[in-house]
């Protein structure tokens, strides 16, 4: 110090500043939270803090002794401002924290205020089916329910005396000459589809189908099928046959050994069954000594259901020209289908309307 | 068709192979096996034995002998028999202790009516042999003591059951199946029916046909001095029971073998009841016959008979007259062959009701040529069996038929295949089944087979066997060609279909209502669609309303049941009922299905058309026109809570509101705003239905329903439900959505309370406001409905947030004022709406 400037200003000794930029130092870090941290603020960075009082002073020093006292002051103010801004984050993160904490809740509550529906599995297969076959090409064809006896049997090559018509078990609208019967069968939307499409044509038809047989495990009045029927110029059996397979690939998954065995159909000439080997006994029941299969009956096989080639007189009826166009058509068991893809064991499940069944099954299949 | 091996074996030369591998080879063929069922292999320890001394035991209920029986070992057994008719000296079946009968039965030595039983004296019935069991078996005299009872009756057999389709009506029989076996083993085929009867110079009892289109082959033949105590013997009886037939006696029995054998149905009749010609004829009007299950039966004049000078005595190919019945008493038989009209039999039968073996065989086609020789076998074997004598001659009416002659390219069966098969494999399958075939083509019979001639290089002609009347047409003769070549062998081949136009928009709806209506909460239902008029009534319908005017089914499953819906309302409602009944009270369902509504002045009958060609266009609207209405539906119902109580508080029951909200999601997938109108429409509350409007179709309602109908059904109380016709709302004029213009300009906020008349509907009111505020309007949200005192009586103040936007700029709040006081002054115009607080 020189003795040049008698006025000695006690604040700007550097002893002096010192000392306050410790104690706000000291007092930054002793505060608790927030609110002590403000009154420490006011302490020792507001308006009349020690060293905003100090800087005040400044201009009583001569010329000489300001710069270093201001650099002095300068310093002492960025220390405090710096401190507490660490402090006002630090707090700031442990008051966060305490919060969060604070607010935890138990996310393993349920929370199912308004429950989701579900579709039913016989229409959500149906959709899927159909899907499967419009990825092929096919298109979705429908027709009534309540059906012209004409396109359920005689278009479809079941005369009257056909022995096929009595063991249809038809639902016949009052009086039974009305000509209108509940169909027995999708068939007759092959009719519809031939009478009304542009040839070549496939359509896959799924839908309600009704027989005089009373619900019980295996069989229920209202079922459903769906209808496959493919015409166009050159189709053989081969076609049909790689048409299933694939189609049951598609239901059941690749593994699935299919039997194709003659049968009869008055609407297909030649006519087949397509058989699923039993995926409960594999089979293995049908061999005498091994136990017994509910499922299959021990016959080792289920049917899935029938097709063949489109019988040229079908064709006729539709005034299709069985010289030019031929093709194939297959009814599947939808009940069944689904019977053997999710094991239902009891029919009366799908009729009964038990939410219990359906909602497992949600949106789609 | 119940096949017993050794029965099969007798006509084809089978290897060693298990009945399951022959089951196998004959499914393949198109004969499938349903089950195999095998006789006596489980038998063990069965001998003969000769009764050498009997006791009566005394103090029993029945009678009861202590028997010795010596059966070759070192000491004769003691045996308990309950059955009388046997004597010392005779030979019988013994199941010694450790034995086994039919089924697993083991046998034991035990003690029983206080003597020891060292096994049991057996019946035909305990052996498995048929249903004898009035008394116990005594074998032939001089039947070897000792002897194995299963070797020595043949006890093991294997029976094939198949699934016969209706085509193949030769599978009905041993000749059939064998056929068939022989074919798929290359094995050596006897014909069953290969019996050589003598060529006969006159007729026996005298027959004509009066009609031809009944019977194209009537034949006769005499069997004189018959004995009727003569019983069939064993081999029969248990070859008739294995395959499914009831022995009754040996008339009767051997018609039924022979029938089983060469699948020719036969019949009997008492010569001595027979009274001047056999005339096959249809019935005459008014014409009875009592059958022989003791019915009499009032005849159909196109009914088949067979007659004599008494009147009718046989429903020809169905069953016989109880008048000319074979009885215990008759000695001198006449034996009925006949190839009868399948679809005049198949008519006959289901006129009456009734199915016989004969009468399904007629349906699916006998041979016509068998008459003469399954005759001939029943005669042969009448006398055999039964002591009489075969009388010369044979009765034969006939009817000419041309025979069907079919020509095809020998490469049609493997066009119809996909597989190349060679012409030389054609015609080796062809005759296999029994057709001729020689190169060449004929002229069609008729303008359908004219359609149906398949014309191409190498032209074969074939013709079908006589058991086969099913081969008609070009694809029949594919059919055979391609299962001999086995349809196992097929390749599969996946066809390439064009590219299609994938789901309709009206396929896509039905998806998206479906997905839509479960995700708020409803699970599809699939009702049954029969109802009955107690429905109607449950839900409170007007004696006049339209939807009793239903369907009605001429065989219902339930008489109470017998109509089609017309709403999916009771299907809904029941099926809510068993949810509810089973524990599941806060339930909601939905169900999308047809309902039937009969138009009125709509014809009754629908017209059946002919199949020989495109029925015209006017043909098919006449059908069409027959047909009631079906349109499609979605319904649903709600019960209970509909948002559920839990931790966070009380749940919300279901109500009105929730089955409109239900219809408007259903519209909503469709595009469609509904307009929704207070209503009254049964079975919906009175006050609490709502009508819903498309534009100014009414598609549907919705609301709470009515009390009545709750209990009438059992519901729950407050149970809602929707309806409506997923049909109309289907509108092609939808079009696709426009986008909108998305402004970024600021919102402006106006919150409006308006008192109104408690009756005024809110929905006219929000009408109101929305038309009032003009374009700058962006959206009209109800946030608050209050009735209490500050509203005043009768009336309610509705709270109203309503924002607006400009696309252009940002509003001032004189703008928005302005906007807010025109839709105001609108609704006050319009609905009496004064602003609260004003």
């Amino acid at each position: 110090m020189s003795n040049y400037d008698p006025v000695e200003v006690t604040p700007l000794h550097a002893d002096e500043m010192a000392r306050m930029q410790a104690d706000a130092l000291d007092a930054i870090t002793a505060a608790r939270d927030l609110d002590e941290l403000k009154q420490v603020r006011l302490a020792h960075a507001g308006d009349r803090s020690p060293i905003a009082l100090a800087n005040r002073e400044i201009g009583a020093l001569p010329p000489a002794a300001r710069a270093e006292a201001g650099k002095r002051i300068g310093g002492a103010r960025k220390a405090v401002a710096d401190a507490l801004v660490r402090r006002q984050a630090e707090l700031e993160a442990e008051r966060d924290e305490r919060v969060l904490v604070e607010e935890t809740v138990d996310v393993t509550l349920p929370a199912d205020r308004a429950p989701r529906g579900a579709r039913h599995p016989l229409t959500t297969l149906q959709e899927r089916i159909a899907d499967a076959f419009v990825a092929m090409g096919y298109e979705v064809a429908e027709g009534p329910e309540l059906e012209g006896e004409w396109f359920n049997f005689d278009a479809l090559n079941i005369s009257p005396d056909h022995p096929a018509r009595s063991e249809h078990d038809t639902f016949f609208v009052e009086s039974v000459e009305s000509g209108k019967v509940l169909r027995t069968q999708t068939s007759p939307v092959q009719i519809r589809a031939l009478l009304s499409r542009r040839l070549p044509v496939y359509v896959i038809s799924p839908g309600k189908v009704f027989r005089t047989d009373e619900l019980d495990a295996t069989h229920t009045p209202v079922f459903h099928q769906v209808e496959g029927l493919a015409i166009d110029e050159g189709l053989t059996m081969a076609h049909l046959k790689g048409t299933l397979d694939r189609f049951a690939e598609v239901m059941f998954g690749e593994g699935i050994t299919t039997r194709f065995r003659p049968n009869y159909f008055p609407f297909t000439e030649p006519s087949a069954e397509m058989d699923l080997k039993c995926f409960v006994c594999r089979g293995a029941s049908a061999v005498p000594g091994n136990p017994p299969c509910r499922t299959c009956k021990s016959e080792g096989w289920i049917e899935w259901g029938g097709c063949g080639m489109v019988n040229p007189r079908v064709l006729i009826a539709c005034g299709v020209d069985p010289g030019r166009y031929s093709g194939f058509a297959f009814g599947m068991g939808i009940e069944r289908t689904l019977m053997f893809r999710h094991n239902v064991e009891d029919m009366r499940d799908m009729v009964e309307g038990d939410v219990r069944f359906t909602l497992p099954f949600g949106m789609e299949i | 068709m119940k096949a017993p091996l050794s029965w099969l074996r007798e006509y084809v030369d089978l290897p060693a192979v298990t009945a399951h591998e022959i089951a196998d080879r004959l499914t393949a063929a198109g004969l499938k096996l349903e089950a195999v069922t095998s006789y006596g292999y489980d038998v063990k320890n069965v001998v003969v034995g000769e009764v050498l001394a009997i006791e009566e035991l005394q103090g029993f209920k029945k009678p009861i002998r202590h028997c010795q029986v010596e059966v070759g070992e070192a000491a004769p057994r003691e045996i308990v028999c309950g059955a009388t008719n046997f004597a010392v000296g005779d030979r019988v079946p013994v199941v010694l202790p450790g034995g086994v009968l039919p089924g697993g039965f083991e046998v034991g030595a035990r003690k029983t009516y206080g003597r020891m039983s060292e096994g049991m004296i057996c019946s035909e019935r305990e052996l498995g042999l048929s249903d004898e069991h009035a008394g116990i078996m005594v074998l032939a005299e001089g039947t070897p003591i000792g002897a194995d009872v299963v070797e020595l009756l043949g006890l093991r057999d294997d029976v094939i059951e198949m699934e016969i389709t209706p085509d193949i009506g030769y599978a009905l029989s041993i000749r059939g199946v064998a056929r068939e076996a022989a074919i798929a083993f290359g094995s050596a085929f006897l014909d069953p029916a290969d019996v050589s009867p003598p060529t006969e110079a006159g007729p026996s009892y005298p027959a004509s046909i009066a009609d031809p289109t009944a019977c194209d082959r009537f034949v006769l033949r005499e069997v004189h001095g018959f004995d009727p105590s003569a019983r069939s013997p064993l081999w029969m009886r248990t070859r008739l029971t294995r395959a499914g037939v009831r022995p009754v006696s040996l008339a009767v029995d051997v018609t039924n073998y022979v029938m089983l054998e060469t699948g020719q149905p036969l019949h009997a009749f008492d010569a001595a009841k027979l009274t001047g010609e056999i005339v096959v004829r249809r019935a005459e009007p008014g014409e009875t016959l009592e059958t022989l299950d003791h019915v009499v039966r009032k005849l159909d004049p196109e009914d088949i008979l067979i007659t004599d000078g008494s009147g009718a005595i046989s429903m020809a190919g169905t069953m016989g007259g109880l008048h000319t019945e074979i009885s215990d008493a008759s000695t001198d038989i006449v034996i009925e062959a006949a190839h009868f009209s399948a679809s005049g039999i198949a008519r006959e039968s289901r006129r009456h009701n009734l199915v016989s073996e004969a009468s399904k065989r007629f349906e699916r086609g006998v041979d016509r040529e068998l008459p003469l020789y399954a005759s001939w076998r029943a005669a042969q074997l009448l006398a055999e069996l039964g002591g009489g004598t075969i009388q010369p001659g044979v009765t034969h009416a006939e009817v000419e038929v041309e025979p069907v002659r079919i020509s095809i390219p020998s490469g049609h069966p493997g066009r119809v295949a996909g597989v190349g098969y060679d012409r030389e494999t054609v015609i080796r399958h062809l005759e296999q089944v029994g057709c001729t075939v020689v190169a060449g083509t004929v002229v069609p019979a008729d303008e359908l087979a004219a359609k149906l001639a398949v014309t191409g290089d190498d032209m074969l002609t074939v013709t079908p066997p006589s058991w086969r009347p099913d081969l008609t047409d070009p694809n029949d003769l594919a059919e055979e060609v391609i299962r001999l070549e086995g349809y196992e062998n097929l390749p599969s081949i996946l066809p390439a279909a064009p590219a299609g136009a994938g789901l309709s928009e009206s396929q896509r709806l039905r998806r998206r209502v479906g997905r839509a209506l479960a995700a708020s909460g409803y699970v599809e239902v699939l009702a049954y669609p029969f109802v009955g008029e107690r429905d109607f009534d449950n839900l409170q319908l007007p004696a006049d309303d339209a939807r009793r005017r239903a369907v009605r089914l001429a065989n219902p499953l339930s008489e109470d049941e017998p109509l089609m819906r017309t709403t999916l309302l009771p299907g809904l409602l029941k099926t809510l009922v068993r949810n509810v009944g089973r524990g599941f009270g806060d339930a909601a369902l939905f169900e999308m299905g047809l309902v039937y509504r009969p138009s009125q002045g709509a014809p009754a009958t629908a017209p059946v058309l002919g199949v020989d060609r495109r029925p015209t266009e006017e043909e098919l609207a006449s059908i069409e026109a027959a047909l009631p209405a079906q349109p499609l539906r979605v319904g649903a119902v709600l019960a209970g809570e509909f948002e559920r109580s839990g931790w966070w508080g009380k749940g919300r029951a279901g109500t009105w509101a929730d089955a409109v909200e239900a219809a408007r999601t259903v519209a909503r997938e469709a595009g469609v705003t509904l307009d929704v109108r207070a209503d009254r429409h049964e079975p919906w509350h009175p006050g609490r239905c709502a009508a819903l409007y498309a534009g100014d179709v009414l598609v549907g309602h919705a609301g709470e329903l009515h009390p009545r109908v709750i209990e009438a059904y059992g519901l729950p109380a407050r149970t809602s439900a929707m309806e409506l016709e997923l049909s109309r709302l289907e509108s092609p004029s939808a079009g696709p959505v426009a986008a909108p213009v998305i402004s970024a300009y600021p919102v402006a906020t106006q919150d409006v309370a308006l008192i109104v008349d408690a009756a005024t509907p809110v929905a006219a009111v929000e009408a109101a406001l929305r038309e009032g505020a003009g374009d700058l309007l962006e959206s009209v949200r109800l946030f608050d409905v209050y009735t209490g005192a500050q509203a005043g009586e009768g009336r309610k103040s509705l709270a109203y947030s309503l924002r607006f936007r400009a696309p252009d700029r940002t509003l001032t709040a004189e703008e928005a004022s302005a906007a807010r006081d025109a839709a105001v002054a609108l609704a006050g115009e319009r609905t009496g709406a004064q602003l609260r607080g004003v």
